[in-house]
């Protein structure tokens, strides 16, 4: 069985889909028998969500948007 | 490669509903608002330059995405910071054994919840800004905006593994500035701060 730094050190690309095959087999086979490590997967997949932009994002404020629209009108007239 | 004939106004129009995504991107890449704004101006100028060669204009946000990351790296290099150099990164330090260990918050059952929750989205740009820059682009694609790996790889050029290797050593990298900052920033309870 993988030790539990291999473990963790999987942990991420898991949760992104990106183990392959027997590295996957591994991992699943260690998280199956080592609590420590399931509890390190909900901390990567909790920090994992906590990075995803808010629903809301962050808006231009009003003035730098007329600079960017005027900026961006600008080039349209070049067309 | 042929061009796309084009019509007055078609570029402000295909750009104009994605500049709060594009500027939000910029924010994040870039840690702050003036900056950001002029990322974008850079970004919007090379895309104007490219668009009669776009030929999928019905669905064009990869393809900015890909210019404002072109335009960020540009930035870079212009500021003379280092791009692409070989980032160190602690692989010992794991951030939920050390909070496990320094149990910054003894009467939670949540501990490692609790050590996240400390940290806004102003608070994470800011943590965000500390990691490398291209271990930082991937990890922005990546999290906050959802990318697969694959897709980082085209907008930015890069081959696959090259991307995982990104992903690898700015998560590290993340870790340990999350636990720096939460202790340099005074948010974990003064005993613990002393025990680093």
């Amino acid at each position: 069985m993988i030790s539990c730094k291999e473990a963790v050190a999987r942990l991420w690309t898991h949760l992104d889909r990106n183990l392959g095959g027997p590295q996957e087999r591994e991992l699943e086979e260690h998280l199956g028998l080592c609590r420590h490590c399931c509890g390190e997967l909900e901390f990567a997949r909790q920090a994992r969500e906590r990075l995803r932009a808010p629903a809301a994002g962050v808006e231009i404020p009003p003035e730098a948007r007329e600079r960017v629209e005027r900026f961006l009108e600008r080039l349209s007239k070049k067309d | 490669m042929a061009e796309a004939a084009v019509q007055e106004g078609q570029f402000e129009a295909m750009v104009h509903p994605h500049l709060d995504y594009l500027y939000a991107m910029a924010v994040r890449l870039c840690g702050n608002r003036a900056a950001a704004e002029d990322l974008v101006q850079d970004a919007l100028l090379r895309a104007f330059r490219g668009f009669a060669r776009l030929r999928n204009r019905e669905h064009p946000r990869l393809w900015l995405v890909k210019v404002l990351t072109s335009s960020f790296y540009d930035r870079l290099r212009r500021e003379r910071r280092a791009v692409a150099a070989e980032v160190e990164v602690d692989e010992e330090f794991d951030l939920f054994d050390r909070i496990t260990e320094e149990d910054p918050f003894p009467y939670s059952d949540r501990v490692h919840l609790d050590f996240l929750d400390l940290f806004d989205d102003v608070k994470l740009i800011e943590v965000l800004q500390r990691v490398h820059p291209s271990p930082r682009v991937a990890l922005i694609l990546a999290y906050v905006y959802g990318f697969a790996a694959r897709e980082i790889g085209t907008i930015t050029g890069k081959p696959l593994g090259t991307v995982l290797a990104w992903l690898h050593r700015g998560r590290k990298q993340l870790e340990r500035e999350l636990w720096e900052y939460a202790t340099t920033h005074h948010l974990l309870t003064p005993h613990v701060e002393g025990q680093r």
